[in-house]
């Protein structure tokens, strides 16, 4: 049988879009009263909750925690219901680590951590259900969730993963294309400054081809910018339209 | 728009999965007209405003076709005609034709991207309009037939909204009967193909395009059932996966029509299972994926040693005549001889092709079914409809496979093309080329592109990463006549005392950059092919035969590989550089020879050749020592009349020594070069490999030997040179060139590989652990991949993508694989075409022969002054058969009272039988020894009698 044809001829994806195309997102922030900050993102299927905490004081051990600057914690993890196949993943799964150490890695870049010295920021993000592009909803979610709770920040951190495939970009991978096992990178950019926070890259792909995917790929996180944006704007139209009453 | 895909699905391990996929829905795919308002028309439109099309009696308008799945699937070759135009492929048929079939799939997407045609491709799936969801009991087939009828209502109303002047129709084409019932019910117009074509009033040829379907209750053959039903696909999975049934090749056996071999391919070893009988064939055709079940050890066969031709004459469906046939194979055998034997019972995926061939001319005259007999003859003949056969009488014609049902003897077709004349050299060319796949037309505008400019000169730019080699005394040795020359060669001796040899060859991947229309053509080709008056170039001529060939006196761009030698051929030092030079000569093999040979001549060059000549000696001496193997094969080059270009003379090739030179030294820039790509690139080298054979392959071989006394070890490599070289019969000197022979019979085939992707690089023939093709850029296109990964390599150029993917590497050596397999059979058929074009001027003649199989009712000779095989056989129809008696442990054939055994040397009598003109053919027939009944008498008269021919001792 032949396989799936990823990118027909007349420049469709499998579920319709075309190669610049990314997946409908929806987003809501404040989804939890409790904590600092929240907020509930869905990219094409992929389905995202994140809540922060913070800053507070430091918790645990103090030996680690920088100085001069806040301390970001960050804890990745996949709702065992996520993927087609139910699976328990406890906290050891390898996997979700690199997830949270990326994650850490972004939002050191993106926070002022330098306005809260001695003192921790916690993020928690849990994927509950993932078709493809995990961590670039994880961060979206992530920073809306900042947002949320009003933690100073440079810039919104906008993530969005490329692939590249029959020498096209294709940007916002789901998950059957991230599966076909093509080169797949993820960018997490700082729109504004145009600074990247974080670049990620699986599988070979030819230095020339590089430029193109990180365009598709930078291309995307400036419109995810402006729909994350849109997103933040409405939130905060509808809390000033209760606090005005 | 958004919608979710939901489904369930099976896993490997047979856990039950739910899917859930997006689906969106998009508003703003176009219609695919010229100019329509309503989509705000294509960047380029596919479809014509105002559709031109064929002139139709059953729809006079302007409209558009719409065929569903099956129809594309099964009249391709009618949509592919010039005629049809302005046709809309939906996105769900063009899926279904996709999962259905590779080859009709890729012929409907060429035709879409020809602009001429008009055929737009409509992604109705992706439409907010035309998608439909599959509802509660329907099954996948009947949802895409209502896709189908839904797009085709959808562009009916939409070009109704457009408002044109004149009324522009939309036409579905569908040979399911329920399906054009449905679609009538909607209200919505539906032929079928046939009723269509047959309206086209101006076309009326088309019509025998048509492929004839089973399905439309026409047949009217003798209605008793023939074959077993094939299983489903399903039970044939089950099966496999239970063991109870094997899927592999099938491959008809040339010479015989009801015998073919069904290669298993799976776990670890292949295998092979023998398929006897017209029932047990099962209407598979060659080069089918089948599934066969293995008969009880009490029906296992030996593969039969009878030759066998399905007859021009026979009746048709005919079924008793076979199995008197059959039954003739299974005569008794030792029980050594069995092998698996089975039956097919089903087809797991046809590969049918269109085939050349003739016509074979029913004897009724007003008949419209003939028989068409391909030229290929693994392939079964195929029952067509036509009425233009007195037409294609004589001709080639292109045909191609419709079905096979049960009840008839023949699988049905339908006529696709002419060629021309059968027996004009022009056409049968075609054919030949054709027949073996081989891309033949003209270069394309676009690939012409991207030639270098004329006039061409060296840049600085050029000179930038290159050494000046212009002052070096370099020359080339080509065989005469050669316009490609694509090696050139040089030794001096350095000041250290100690030889510098270099080998230049043509820098065709300077002129060739990568990814190119001329690069991918060039990947296609894979390799030029030299027919005997003609050539198929791989690169345009341009390059070939001037900007890369090396010519003499004119400043070229090479590729060198630069060796330090000492005078015992030791390399002490290797260096690759892309280089500038100039060739003072271009020689012969002759004219080389020569000037080593005469001791006046003592020039630049002259001098250069003796060291080289020397070198060459030890290298080839160190080869052979190592276990090369030096095999023969009987080559033949025909004299071309200038004129006419018929054959007029043809002699074996003849080898001097310096061809052997220019060989060794090509060998030895091969291996550096491999072991200098795989030191760099251990994991995407281009290398060549050469597969030690499974020692059954020997058996013939070492039986032959014994028959003469000789003893073939054939263990090793090494083993198998030193024997061939002892191998010497001082009353018999030919003996050992037909041993010779005889082993390269018994190899396996030479392959290009990915060292990524293997791990046995061993070349078993050169007795070299690394091996690749460097040497002939210009008509292989292995070289410019591995003269681009050279260069890489030494930092000369760049690398780019498709250069360090392994997996777009090994597609490569595949297409490179089969283009060279075909290239070398094209060669071959266009040898036995001339030689049967040089005995017809010729008449009958007497040669002198040897034996080189023993089969069952039949001996293969060999004559060695035109290098031509042939088969003696010794029934002939309308004639008392004489007595044959078969020993295959020897093996050995007597006939009434004489035996023949291999290498036993005979006379034999050749002839052009033109009795069929379709496979003309060159007969011989037995002069000496005599036999009753069967060996032509009186015409060999030069030949005494009494001549006994130097039969060795008989044994017994």
């Amino acid at each position: 049988m032949a396989g799936l044809e990823l990118l027909s001829e007349q420049g469709f994806r499998l579920d319709g879009r075309r190669a610049g195309e990314l997946r409908q997102l929806r987003a809501r922030m404040g989804v939890f009263a409790q904590a600092d900050g929240s907020a509930y993102l869905e990219q094409g299927n992929t389905k995202a909750l994140a809540v922060v905490y913070g800053p507070h004081e430091l918790r645990g051990s103090r030996g680690k925690a920088p100085h001069a600057q806040a301390l970001v914690n960050c804890q990745y993890s996949m709702a065992t219901f996520s993927t087609a196949e139910r699976k328990r993943r406890p906290h050891g799964d390898r996997a979700s680590a690199e997830m949270s150490l990326h994650l850490k890695q972004t939002f050191e870049a993106a926070l002022l951590t330098r306005l809260f010295p001695r003192s921790q920021i916690d993020i928690y993000v849990q994927i509950l259900q993932a078709d493809g592009g995990n961590y670039c909803a994880a961060v979206n979610a992530a920073t809306l969730a900042l947002l949320d709770a009003g933690i100073p920040m440079r810039d919104y951190v906008c993530a969005c993963s490329a692939g590249f495939l029959e020498d096209t970009a294709l940007a916002d991978l789901n998950y059957v294309e991230e599966a076909a096992g093509g080169p797949q990178l993820a960018l997490a950019l700082l729109p504004q400054a145009q600074h990247i926070a974080l670049l990620e890259l699986n599988a070979r792909l030819h230095q020339d081809h590089l430029p193109r995917v990180l365009d598709a790929a930078t291309q995307a996180c400036r419109h995810l910018h402006a729909l994350l944006d849109r997103v933040v704007r409405e939130h905060l139209r509808d809390a000033a339209a209760l606090l005005g009453k | 728009m958004l919608t979710s895909r939901t489904f369930l699905k099976r896993t490997r391990a047979g856990a039950v999965r739910k899917i859930v996929r997006e689906h969106y829905l998009r508003d703003d795919i176009g219609c695919g007209l010229g100019g329509c308002a309503l989509c705000g028309g294509e960047s380029r439109p596919a479809l014509e405003a105002r559709p031109g099309g064929a002139a139709s009696s059953l729809c006079p308008g302007p409209h558009f076709l719409l065929p569903d799945t099956n129809l594309l699937l099964h009249q391709i070759d009618i949509l592919e005609d010039p005629v049809i135009t302005n046709v809309i492929i939906l996105q769900t048929v063009l899926q279904e034709v996709r999962n259905r079939s590779a080859p009709v799939y890729k012929r409907i997407k060429d035709v879409i991207n020809k602009q001429e045609k008009h055929f737009y491709s409509f992604t109705n799936e992706h439409h907010k309009d035309t998608y439909i969801e599959q509802e509660k009991g329907e099954n996948s087939n009947d949802r895409n037939d209502r896709a189908i009828r839904v797009a085709v209502k959808w562009y009916s109303e939409h070009l109704q909204k457009l408002q044109m002047e004149e009324k522009v129709q939309i036409i579905l084409l569908t040979n399911d009967r329920k399906n054009k019932e449905k679609a009538v019910e909607e209200g919505i117009t539906a032929y079928t193909c046939e009723e269509y074509i047959k309206s086209l009033i101006a076309n009326p040829e088309l019509v025998d395009r048509l492929a004839s379907l089973n399905d439309e209750g026409n047949e009217i053959e003798t209605g008793r059932i023939i074959f077993a039903e094939h299983l489903p696909l399903s039970k044939l999975q089950q099966g496999i996966k239970s063991n109870l049934y094997l899927q592999g090749t099938f491959r008809a056996n040339r010479e015989n029509y009801l015998e073919a071999t069904v290669w298993i391919h799976g776990d670890g070893e292949e295998k092979e299972i023998i398929i006897q009988g017209l029932r047990n064939l099962n209407r598979a055709v060659h080069e089918d994926i089948v599934a066969v079940e293995l008969l009880p050890k009490a029906a296992w066969a030996a593969p039969s040693s009878v030759v066998l031709h399905d007859d021009e004459n026979q009746n048709e469906d005919d079924v008793e005549q076979e199995e008197e046939k059959e039954k003739s194979l299974r005569t008794s055998s030792s029980n050594s001889m069995l092998r698996p034997t089975g039956r097919v019972v089903g087809i797991i995926k046809r590969n049918w092709r269109p085939f050349c061939g003739m016509l074979s001319k029913s004897q009724i005259k007003e008949a419209r079914r003939h028989l068409f007999t391909p030229a290929d003859r693994r392939i079964p003949r195929i029952r067509i409809e036509t009425r233009q056969a007195s037409t294609l009488e004589g001709q080639r014609i292109i045909v191609a496979i419709d079905g096979w049902p049960r009840n008839s003897r023949y699988p049905n077709g339908h006529f696709v093309k002419n060629l021309g004349a059968a027996g004009d050299k022009e056409t049968e060319t075609e054919v030949l080329l054709l027949e073996h796949d081989v891309p033949h037309q003209p270069f394309s505008q676009s690939v012409l592109s991207f030639l270098p400019k004329m006039p061409w000169s060296i840049t600085d730019q050029d000179m930038k990463c290159r050494e000046d080699l212009r002052h070096l005394c370099v020359c080339s040795v080509d065989p005469p006549g050669c316009t490609d020359i694509d090696d050139a060669l040089h030794c001096r001796v350095l000041e250290n005392g100690n030889l510098e040899v270099g080998v230049h060859i043509a820098d065709v991947s300077h002129f060739i950059r990568p990814g190119n229309a001329l690069d991918q053509e060039s990947a296609k080709r894979g390799t030029t092919v030299y027919l005997c008056e003609k050539r198929i170039d791989m690169v345009p001529e341009l390059l070939s035969s001037n900007l890369c060939s090396l010519r003499s006196n004119v400043d070229r761009l090479a590729f060198s590989c630069i060796w330090e030698m000492n005078h015992s051929a030791e390399i002490l030092k290797t260096r690759f550089t892309k280089s500038v030079i100039n060739s003072k000569a271009s020689l012969t093999y002759a004219e080389a020879q020569m000037k080593i040979d005469s001791p006046s001549m003592n020039d630049d060059i002259t001098t250069s050749l003796r060291g080289l000549n020397k070198l060459a000696r030890i290298l080839k001496k160190c080869r052979i020592d190592n276990g090369a193997l030096t095999l023969s094969s009987p080559e033949v080059r025909f004299h071309m009349d200038s004129e006419t270009h018929d054959p007029i003379d043809l002699q074996t090739k003849e080898l001097k020594e310096t061809n052997s030179m220019v060989e060794e030294f090509m060998l030895l820039a091969n291996i550096s070069v491999a072991q200098k790509i795989y030191d760099e690139f251990s994991e995407h080298a281009l290398l060549r490999k050469h597969p030690a054979p499974p020692p059954s392959n020997y058996d013939i071989l070492v039986k032959a030997a014994k028959s003469k006394g000789l003893e073939i070890k054939t263990d090793s490599a090494k083993a198998l040179a030193d024997s061939l070289d002892s191998a010497e019969f001082p009353s018999f000197p030919y003996l050992n060139t037909l041993l010779r022979i005889l082993a390269t019979r018994c190899m396996m085939q030479a392959v290009y590989f990915c060292s990524g992707m293997d791990n046995d690089f061993h070349h078993y023939g050169l007795a070299s652990p690394i091996y690749t093709h460097f040497t002939s850029p210009i008509r292989r296109y292995a070289d410019i991949i591995v003269h681009r990964l050279l260069a890489v390599a030494i930092g000369a150029d760049c690398t780019y993508p498709d250069l360090t993917d392994k997996h777009k590497l090994a597609d490569l050596c595949r297409n490179l694989n089969y283009r060279h397999k075909m290239a070398q059979y094209a060669q071959r058929a266009s040898v036995a075409f001339h030689t049967q074009l040089f005995f017809k001027s010729k008449g009958v003649v007497n040669e002198e022969a040897y034996i080189l199989f023993v089969r069952k009712n039949a001996i293969v000779v060999l004559i060695p002054k035109y290098g031509l095989e042939g088969t003696v056989f010794f029934e002939e129809k309308d004639k008392p058969k004489p007595t044959l008696l078969y020993n295959d442990e020897v093996p050995s054939l007597t006939v009434e009272s004489t035996t023949f055994y291999t290498f036993d040397r005979v006379t034999v009598n050749i002839m052009l039988d033109a009795s069929n003109v379709q496979h003309q053919k060159i007969r011989m027939a037995l002069v000496e020894p005599k036999l009753v009944g069967t060996s032509v008498p009186s015409q060999a008269t030069q030949l005494n009698s009494n001549n006994e021919p130097k039969k060795k001792k008989l044994k017994e």
